[in-house]
């Protein structure tokens, strides 16, 4: 799988990001080290704990490295989570949005992984 | 070579974001020609800007982070000052027009928002660095320029008294000391009154213009100015010209009339013969019509000529000038300016003798520009960062050298910077951000301790900046007594802030063990182990203050015959004998009793009793009877119980004594209970 296989089917800009962060080492560099992030993990504690202002810079991290990475599946339902939080919507609200968020996670990853895989 | 620049010429830049990946994402962008630091919050980057401010040439800033975000970080830039030499380039996916707004406000130069792209953060990036670095080229041209400006202007003026004082015999010391003592006597005076609204703008012109005072001498003749005798009615009338002459060739000088230094000179010269009271010259000017730069030429100028020497008189001590002003005896002045005379007599006392060098003026300068840079918000120049650099690399040598924990406390926002030693030696960062919620303040220190210390540093003055406290200290999992030492630190201008402390922090704990050791010497009985008299004493005095019910007995025990054995056997022998009774009572006694050795072979025991107590002494009797080795040991003791007791040791030591003797004179080797 190209790094441009693996954008389009985690529905990400590839030509957004390739405009912006030039070469492709340094896009599948960083789109790696998403693996690593410790955001996601973050978010979902937060919410569990009710810790609900973490929860927020959780989620709006999460998001600014969508944007950046132009990982635009992710950033469409990680965003108005984020905003949800800060304007103070808890738990029921949440909790479908939550839902999207943990199902595009959960496949972006997948396709990372696969890149990381085929890479090796 | 700039500070802000590392040894191969490359900028510092710190990247304050908390996420990884994103700071990870500018650092490869920017690597390749800056040198980049990381920071996960505002309170990090806080820290790094505390040791480094001067070397970090821009700083990306994101908003939303956990511990301090950038909003809170740009508030504290603003209060440390901070934001006026490092340049900030706010990064965030936040385009709201409040955030934007908000974040200029505070003062960054721009705004780059999410997502990156590569070559707008490298433009944007270099060209906030150029535009930071210009506008601090020029402003140090402009420093320069006042400088050099400044000094022309001393030393024009500074040619033009030495001609009028050489003219008239006088050293050029005269200026000097009158450009002084105005100095002194302004500044005491803006501490007393703002009535005058005169600024520290202000004073330096008024300083540079006093030493125009007497230029109208230059149309005095010779010989009324170097007349040694005293001046005939006439010639003072000529003198007398001098101060209006002065102002006339200040009033002509074309095109410049307006300068502020010509305008202030014009009232120096005029008027600085006038008397509060109206009787001076030329135009007999009364209280506040004196133009106070006038009043206070007139008042150092008489302190001077005082006590200087004259061709006409002899130089007056210090105490006789300053009587002759405030009697009245010469000239009259503003009540107030007389305050600020007696205030700065000490001063003057001591200064006014040491000998001036031309320093002083040079030193004057630099205070001028100085002034002028502080109040016009220029930074600090290349040679004062690397005198910074030094100190602090002789601060480093000296600190590993000491063995000593030596650490800064800052208060706003509140963090601990040890010493690299010290921080090896705590086993913790050189940097402890939030130190009362870190190891530092709930480990080391005891959370009570900590609390302790910090409230005693709130509690400093600037009279009285040193504290001094021992704690024990948990360090690396061991308990050890240390002193801790710190000096408080205000910042600079006239409503000084406290900023924090330096302290150190000495491990006393072996001395205070050895001191402990040394008291519980003290109270020993050496050949015995047991408590010594005086020590019992405290003891028990102790009990009988606290324990005004309970019920206690003392016991006075006293070996038979022992001095036979001293005498039969020799003082070995009787040594072992009482080591051998001390270990004997020490087997039936508890350890919350009280067990000495009064001397010789009396001894004493205090102890709590129940019933009658008759069993515990039954059993000290039946140890103290029998034998030891050739000798019969035998003992005759005293009890007194007391159940409560409300007269001294002292009372109850004689009774214990009697009920002793009694059980002696009874014939030995039994015991007595003291009855009323």
């Amino acid at each position: 799988m190209t790094l441009k296989e693996c954008y389009e089917e985690m529905e990400g800009d590839f030509e957004d990001v390739t405009s912006r962060l030039r070469t492709n080492e340094r896009i599948q560099k960083f789109l790696l080290k998403v693996l690593d992030d410790k955001s996601f993990d973050l978010l979902l504690k937060s919410i569990e704990a009710e810790d609900w202002e973490e929860a927020f810079r959780a989620a709006h991290t999460l998001k600014g490295v969508c944007q950046n990475l132009a990982i635009t599946r992710l950033y469409k339902s990680v965003s108005p989570l984020s905003d949800s939080l800060r304007e103070g919507k808890r738990d029921s609200e949440l909790l479908p949005m939550l839902k999207q968020v943990e199902k595009d996670y959960e496949h972006i990853t997948k396709c990372i992984k696969r890149l990381e895989k085929e890479k090796e | 070579m700039s500070l802000r620049e590392n040894n191969n010429g490359r900028k510092k830049i710190l990247i304050v974001d908390d996420s990884e990946i994103n700071r990870s994402l500018l650092s490869d962008m920017l690597s390749d020609e800056f040198d980049i630091l990381e920071a996960e919050n505002g309170m990090e980057a806080a820290a790094i800007l505390h040791v480094r401010e001067h070397e970090i040439a821009l700083m990306l800033l994101d908003i939303v982070m956990p511990v301090m975000d950038g909003f809170e970080m740009l508030t504290v830039m603003n209060e440390n000052g901070w934001i006026k030499s490092t340049p900030v380039i706010m990064i965030s996916a936040e385009t709201v027009p409040a955030y934007v707004d908000k974040a200029y406000d505070l003062g960054v130069l721009d705004y780059i928002s999410r997502p990156f792209d590569e070559r707008t953060v490298r433009r944007r990036v270099i060209s906030t660095i150029m535009l930071a670095a210009k506008q601090k080229e020029l402003s140090y041209m402009v420093a320069d320029q006042i400088y050099e400006k400044e000094k022309d202007n001393r030393m024009m003026i500074e040619i033009l008294s030495n001609l009028v004082e050489f003219r008239n015999g006088e050293s050029g010391l005269h200026v000097i000391h009158i450009r002084m003592l105005t100095e002194l006597l302004l500044k005491s005076l803006m501490e007393k009154t703002d009535q005058y609204k005169i600024s520290k703008k202000d004073i330096p012109l008024i300083c540079n213009a006093s030493a125009l005072h007497d230029i109208g001498k230059i149309a005095v003749p010779m010989e009324i100015l170097n007349k040694p005798g005293r001046l005939t009615k006439e010639e003072f009338e000529i003198m007398k010209t001098h101060s209006a002459e002065g102002a006339k060739i200040l009033g002509c000088i074309p095109m410049r009339e307006k300068e502020s230094l010509i305008q202030i000179g014009y009232q120096i010269c005029r008027w600085h013969h006038e008397r509060y009271d109206g009787k001076g010259y030329p135009d007999g000017l009364k209280g506040e019509e004196i133009p106070i730069a006038a009043q206070v030429v007139a008042l150092a100028d008489v302190y001077d000529a005082l006590t200087s020497k004259r061709v006409y008189k002899e130089a007056y001590s210090h105490e006789k000038a300053m009587q002759m002003i405030l009697d009245g005896e010469s000239g009259n002045f503003n009540p107030l300016l007389l305050e600020c005379l007696m205030d700065l007599s000490p001063i003057l006392k001591e200064e006014w003798d040491s000998p001036l060098t031309g320093e002083n003026p040079q030193k004057e300068i630099r205070s001028i520009v100085g002034h002028i840079m502080e109040k016009e918000e220029l930074g600090v120049s290349e040679r004062t960062l690397q005198l910074l650099e030094h100190e602090r690399m002789k601060y480093h040598f000296l600190a590993d050298l000491s063995s000593e924990v030596l650490f800064e406390y800052r208060a706003m926002p509140e963090m601990i910077l040890l010493s690299e030693w010290g921080a090896a030696y705590l086993n913790m960062p050189e940097t402890i951000l939030n130190p009362r919620e870190e190891a530092f303040g709930n480990r080391i220190f005891s959370r009570k301790d900590f609390s302790h210390l910090l409230e005693r540093l709130k509690g400093t003055t600037i009279q009285n900046p040193v504290i001094e406290e021992n704690y024990l200290l948990n360090i690396n999992s061991c308990l050890r007594w240390s002193k801790v030492i710190t000096y408080s630190i205000w910042s600079e201008g006239e409503q000084p802030k406290f900023e924090g402390a330096i302290g150190k922090i000495v491990d006393i704990h072996d001395h205070m063990v050895k001191v402990s050791e040394l008291e519980l010497m003290a109270a020993q009985d050496s050949l015995t182990g047991l408590l010594n008299h005086a020590a019992a004493k405290e003891k028990i005095s102790s009990i009988l203050s606290k324990d005004k019910e309970g019920k206690y007995m003392l016991i006075m025990a006293d070996l038979d015959h022992f001095k036979e054995a001293n005498d039969r056997f020799g003082h070995l022998f009787g040594d072992e004998v009482l080591r051998y009774a001390a270990d004997k009572i020490r087997a039936c006694t508890r350890s919350t009793d009280i067990v000495s050795r009064v001397g010789g072979d009396e001894f004493l025991v205090f102890m709590e009793y129940h019933e009658e107590g008759k069993a515990q002494v039954e059993r000290i009797f039946h140890q103290l009877s029998g034998r030891y080795k050739e000798f019969v040991l035998s003992v005759s003791m005293g009890i007194v119980c007391i159940k409560g007791w409300d007269k001294d040791y002292k009372s109850l030591f004689h009774l214990a004594d009697k009920a002793m003797y009694k059980a002696k004179l009874r014939g030995r080797g039994r015991y007595y209970f003291y009855e009323k």
